[in-house]
């Protein structure tokens, strides 16, 4: 039995030395197999006389497990370095940019325009499109504006023949809707419109939206509001000082213009404003019972009101942009800010 | 309208300053664009006499003037102008003066002569623009000494009020001071303008044919003026700060009383008209040589003021040159007439003209103003230029002029629509004080009358805008709406455009906006078998016909990126296309792109090949994905004129055509001057965004099957025909088939193609056998061998 302790001390010093999963499991069989020293010396028992097998069984046994005990803790071990030698080896350089397609991004006029028409869609307003070659009808005759009204030459209108125009205003697209709708109509219509009209501050196309509101009722006053809380949500101010100026429009009676104080400067006068400190951003007024008359609505009944606005302008104050071609020129390095 | 703020002051005496003028009629209605001062800052100039000019004893040019500047002290000043003379009223800037320019002058010595200031011509003091040729001469009447800017009232204003069309009666002195009186509850004073008493019994035979446009014709023959007298300062300057120009004495007065009264008036040279007046519509073949020198030929809805002999003016809009005052003129017919805004308006546009008083005429002259206005010019005339007047000839057709406009007004409403009541008081005295007359047959409802100058007024509305105006917008209310608020349907097939336009964005696209105009040439290279409508009146020729494609805009948006460095371009448009003449025409909206460059973004992991047809081909199956309904959707080989013949598919759903993909054709991007090769799609958006609404099938329990196929076919066969047998023959069971490979090389005999597809089936309800997946795959290579020849390859 003295010859137990050494084979145990031998693979102990083997199990050691090991280097690899391999060369571990060479022991173990050299030990632990079925021809392994220690198996042998097990199956060595059955030639000891029958009481002493118990005492010797148990000392061999705890020798194999001596053995198994440390062949575990040795694979353990050489698992553990074998991992950490691939995790090493799988190391990346987690700063390198990864792999993907650069993101694309929608131009400011549509992101503005979705923005106005966002800001009325949430409130139950319907969101409507109509045609941009135009009849004379739709586009003036039905707003009031019959031919030859001075009015006209406020237009600049770009003409097909005698009774076809590029859209002036998507104002045409009201009239198409209250055609076929019944009040109450609440709409926003939005779209490319045309004017022959071009230099630093004039676009012979440009984008509009215009809002409708028929009830009972309506008044001048649901007008101011809408505008004004309207204006505040856009600009994203709690605070913006807006003002209703007097002025003509022929779909409209009464018809404002509206300033609001200057974004840039806060109304301290500034280049935008041409120091005035305030800002024209959009027209509105009360429809004009002639064009209720046109599509065929009771104006004794119903009344509403209309607003429009410029979206380059509108874009141009919230993006401080300051040239309108920009808007056209499609230059990625511009496109690119508004990502 | 520009308007001298001291003019206006003469009519209505308010306190504020002109800047709070401005400001209130701004809110009332009439915005001030600009306020402007008459002149430029300068000082130390009075008005001077030159006693004495005697020639430089050492220059040629100059001479050494005596001047009386009212100090007691003769000034000398050498002077270089070539009309000074002894006895001018002069300008004299003494040293210590600054002019325009902050130019100081300062005693000094010319050519050995001592000089005390400067006699100053009027664009050196900044009165005129273009350089006068020599000193400006005053008037005789100019006091020695007086400071030159109070003699001139030079600390005077132009306001330009920039006025709506619907404000025709603020288009004179009169007007704008009435409006100013109103806000501020002042009186208007109107300068007195006695009846002038005729000095001659001659009287001009007027005739009018078309009273409806012509209601009211007044003429006067002014006999013996000497048209040579120079306008008096005071006019001109008058006339200079509301932006006219001094013609003559004759013109002058007529232009004055109208912007003073707000009647554009005319003046006839009486001795070049024959017979009589007469005021008609142009007769056909007609023409007209007008003041500016151009000569029209007019058209029958045209009023025409003419003779015995033919057309003298279009009426409301210019004279001719033929009846024009000159310099020879002695006698002269003034005209004062009211023309109805329908008859003038459209005129001077039909024409390319726009006058002074086509202006005020097309946005209706008061029709009571004609006699006053011709007394008022006569007076002028007489005083300033020296006739003799006959009798006042009038002819009215009192049926025709504009009836006096009766509304009903009731405070209901003005609450109604002002969203608030205004007190009965308020609103009876704004009215009153507009000029309009209430009578009131109970509480809260009145019968207006409105006045003459008032246009604009017509309906109860009106009158609301009115009450609204002049109490002040500000003042008004603010609410919000109230609204019956229900739920809407939204169609859950739909595609939304939002969700295409971000998908195209994830994928690199950058959202471009371009002109729905385009140049013609640019559109024939594109789609030169398209007819779309062509603009009128285009703005140049590059923006002349609309769009048959969003390429046109896009590829120049493309260009325009290429020659600034850009390499890698992917865009998107989407936007209406035209189809059509203007009477059969289509306006359809589309959605378009562009790319080119590299098929990744530039970076260490990229692939750096350019992109072809199968990345934009991917980029549109994936859009067309977005609907759910991919499987209705098909690509054939197409023909486009812009497109490359061997790289171009029509894009159709349900057999229908609804796009293009493809390379855009290397003649095409040779002409528009692109050099990479750009791959283009447009697909109608209409077609696009009808999707289905997902709709649950059960989960299999069964297990999938996969089986790989290799097929060798003939190499000009589309891929299509083949996978449309298979699907064909795989049975209802076949839930994804794959192409992941194709191969032609080492192995594959010339003038094939290897096919490689991946077929999957899972069965509902039970589990496939091997037998019955073999049975079908021999089916597919039978069938394929039989319709296009393939062979199973091993």
């Amino acid at each position: 039995m003295e010859h137990l302790s050494t084979v145990v001390a031998t693979a102990v010093e083997a199990i050691d030395a090991a280097e690899d999963i391999r060369a571990l499991e060479d022991i173990r069989v050299r030990y632990l197999g079925k021809k392994g020293e220690v198996t042998a010396l097990l199956k060595g028992l059955g030639k000891l006389p029958a009481q002493e097998r118990p005492a010797a069984g148990e000392v061999i046994n705890q020798a194999r497990q001596q053995v198994e005990a440390a062949l575990d803790a040795k694979r353990t071990a050489l698992e553990a370095s074998a991992m950490a030698a691939r995790l090493a080896e799988q190391k990346v350089d987690v700063t390198l940019p990864g792999r993907r397609e650069s993101s694309g991004g929608l131009h400011p006029i549509t992101q503005t325009l979705r923005r106005i028409e966002q800001c009325f869609a949430n409130i139950g307003y319907d969101i409507a499109e109509g045609p941009e070659i135009e009849d004379d009808y739709h586009n003036f005759e039905a707003l009031n504006i019959p031919a030859h009204h001075p009015a006209r030459a406020m237009h600049d209108t770009f003409y097909f023949d005698a009774r076809h125009v590029l859209r002036t205003h998507t104002s045409p697209v009201q009239i198409r809707t209250m055609e076929h709708q019944e009040p109450p109509v609440r709409l926003v219509c939005s779209g490319r419109v045309y004017r022959n009209d071009s230099d630093l501050t004039h676009s012979p196309m440009f984008h509009q939206v215009e809002g409708l509101f028929v009830d009972e009722n309506v008044s001048f006053a649901d007008l101011k509001g809408t505008i004004e809380a309207f204006l505040k949500a856009f600009f994203e101010r709690d605070r913006l000082d807006v003002r209703f100026r007097p002025s003509y429009f022929p779909f409209t009676e009464p018809s404002a213009e509206v300033d609001i104080q200057c974004v840039n400067c806060g109304g301290k006068g500034c280049r935008v404003c041409s120091h005035t400190g305030w800002l024209e951003v959009m027209g509105c007024g009360m429809v004009h019972p002639n064009v209720f008359d046109h599509v065929d609505i009771d104006s004794k009944r119903y009344s509403g009101f209309a607003f429009g606005m410029g979206v380059e302008r509108l874009a141009m104050l919230r993006y401080g942009v300051n040239d309108l071609r920009l808007f056209f020129d499609n230059d990625l390095r511009f496109l690119r800010q508004f990502q | 309208m520009k308007v001298s703020e001291q003019w206006l002051r003469q009519w209505v005496d308010v306190a504020q300053d002109v800047q709070a003028i401005a400001d209130q009629i701004t809110m009332a209605g009439l915005e001030v664009d600009a306020i402007e001062l008459v002149s430029a800052p300068f000082s130390g100039v009075v008005v001077a006499q030159v006693k004495e000019a005697v020639q430089h004893p050492d220059a040629d040019r100059l001479r050494v003037c005596q001047l009386d500047d009212g100090s007691g002290k003769l000034q000398q000043v050498v002077c270089g102008a070539p009309n000074v003379a002894a006895g001018q009223k002069v300008a004299l800037a003494r040293p210590g003066a600054v002019l325009p320019g902050d130019f100081a002058i300062k005693e000094a010595k010319l050519r050995g002569v001592a000089s005390q200031g400067m006699i100053c011509a009027e664009s050196e003091l900044g009165l005129v623009e273009e350089k006068s040729p020599g000193i400006w001469v005053l008037p005789d009447s100019a006091p020695i000494g007086e400071d030159l800017r109070q003699w001139l009232g030079l600390d005077d204003h132009s306001i330009d009020v920039d006025l709506t069309p619907n404000r025709g009666d603020c288009l004179s002195v009169m007007g704008l001071a009435r409006e100013i009186g109103v806000l501020n509850r002042v009186e208007v004073k109107a300068p007195e303008i006695a009846p002038v008493a005729a000095q001659i019994d001659e009287r001009f035979e007027v005739r009018l044919d078309n009273t409806s446009a012509c209601p009211r014709y007044s003429a006067r023959v002014v006999r013996d003026l000497d048209v040579s007298t120079p306008s008096p300062l005071w006019l001109t300057e008058y006339l200079r700060r509301c932006g006219l120009r001094s013609i003559d004495i004759v013109v002058d007065i007529t232009n004055y009383v109208m912007l003073e009264l707000g009647q554009p008036m005319h003046a006839f040279d009486l001795d070049r008209l024959q017979g009589h007046i007469e005021v008609r519509n142009a007769r056909a073949g007609e023409t007209l040589t007008l003041l500016d020198g151009q000569n029209v030929a007019l058209e029958d809805n045209t009023l025409l003021i003419a003779d015995a002999e033919g057309p003298l003016a279009i009426a409301g809009v210019m004279g001719g040159e033929r009846s024009g005052v000159n310099r020879d003129t002695r006698h002269v017919l003034l005209e004062s007439a009211f023309f109805a805004p329908l008859a003038v308006a459209g005129r001077a546009r039909q024409y390319g003209l726009h006058t002074d008083a086509s202006h005020r005429f097309e946005r209706g002259v008061d029709p009571t103003l004609q006699v006053r206005a011709l007394e008022r010019a006569t007076g002028l005339l007489v005083e300033l230029a020296g006739g003799r007047p006959g009798p006042v000839i009038e002819q009215t057709d009192h049926q025709a002029l504009p009836d006096t406009c009766q509304i009903t007004l009731s405070a209901k409403r003005v609450s109604r629509l002002l969203g608030m009541t205004l007190e009965d008081d308020e609103i009876h005295d704004i009215l009153s004080r507009l000029g309009m007359t209430l009578k009131s047959r109970e509480a809260g409802s009145w019968e207006v009358s409105v006045p003459t100058w008032r246009f604009d007024v017509r309906l109860e509305e009106d009158l609301v805008e009115e009450l609204a105006r002049v109490h002040g917008y500000n003042r008004l209310p603010v609410r919000y709406p109230q609204a019956s608020l229900a739920p809407r349907r939204e169609d859950g097939a739909k595609v939304s455009l939002d969700v295409i336009r971000q998908h195209l964005v994830a994928g690199g696209y950058q959202e471009a906006i371009t002109y729905s105009f385009v140049s013609d040439d640019l559109q024939q290279a594109l789609n030169p078998n398209v007819v779309t409508p062509a603009l009128a009146n285009p703005i140049s020729s590059d923006m002349s016909v609309m769009r048959s494609s969003l390429w046109a805009g896009l590829s120049r948006a493309l260009l325009h990126n290429l020659n600034r460095q850009q390499q890698r371009i992917r865009l998107f448009e989407t936007g209406l296309v035209f189809n059509g003449d203007i009477d059969a025409l289509t306006q359809t909206p589309m959605l378009g792109g562009m790319i080119c460059g590299t098929r990744d973004p530039e970076g260490w992991t990229s692939r750096r090949e350019g992109v072809d047809f199968f990345d934009i081909k991917g980029d549109v199956e994936r859009i067309l994905s977005l609907g759910g309904v991919e499987g209705e959707w098909r690509f054939e080989p197409g023909e486009h004129e812009a497109l490359h013949p061997g790289q171009c598919a029509r894009i159709l759903r349900n057999d229908r055509h609804a796009g293009w993909v493809g390379a855009l054709h290397p003649a095409v991007r040779e002409q528009l001057g692109i050099k990479p090769e750009v791959y283009v799609f447009e697909l109608e958006l209409a077609t696009l965004q009808q999707g289905r609404l997902a709709a649950f099938s059960p989960l299999s329990r069964y297990p999938e099957v996969r089986r790989d196929l290799a097929l060798l076919v003939d190499e000009s066969l589309p891929v299509q025909s083949l996978l449309d047998v298979i699907r064909e023959q795989a049975g209802d069971a076949l839930t994804d088939l794959r192409l992941f490979d194709v191969y032609q090389g080492a192995g594959v005999e010339e003038g094939r193609k290897s096919l490689a597809l991946g077929l999957t089936w899972q069965h509902p309800s039970r589990t496939l056998t091997d037998v019955e997946i073999n049975q079908t795959i021999d089916n597919i290579v039978a069938v394929s061998s039989e319709r296009f020849g393939a062979l199973l390859r091993h």
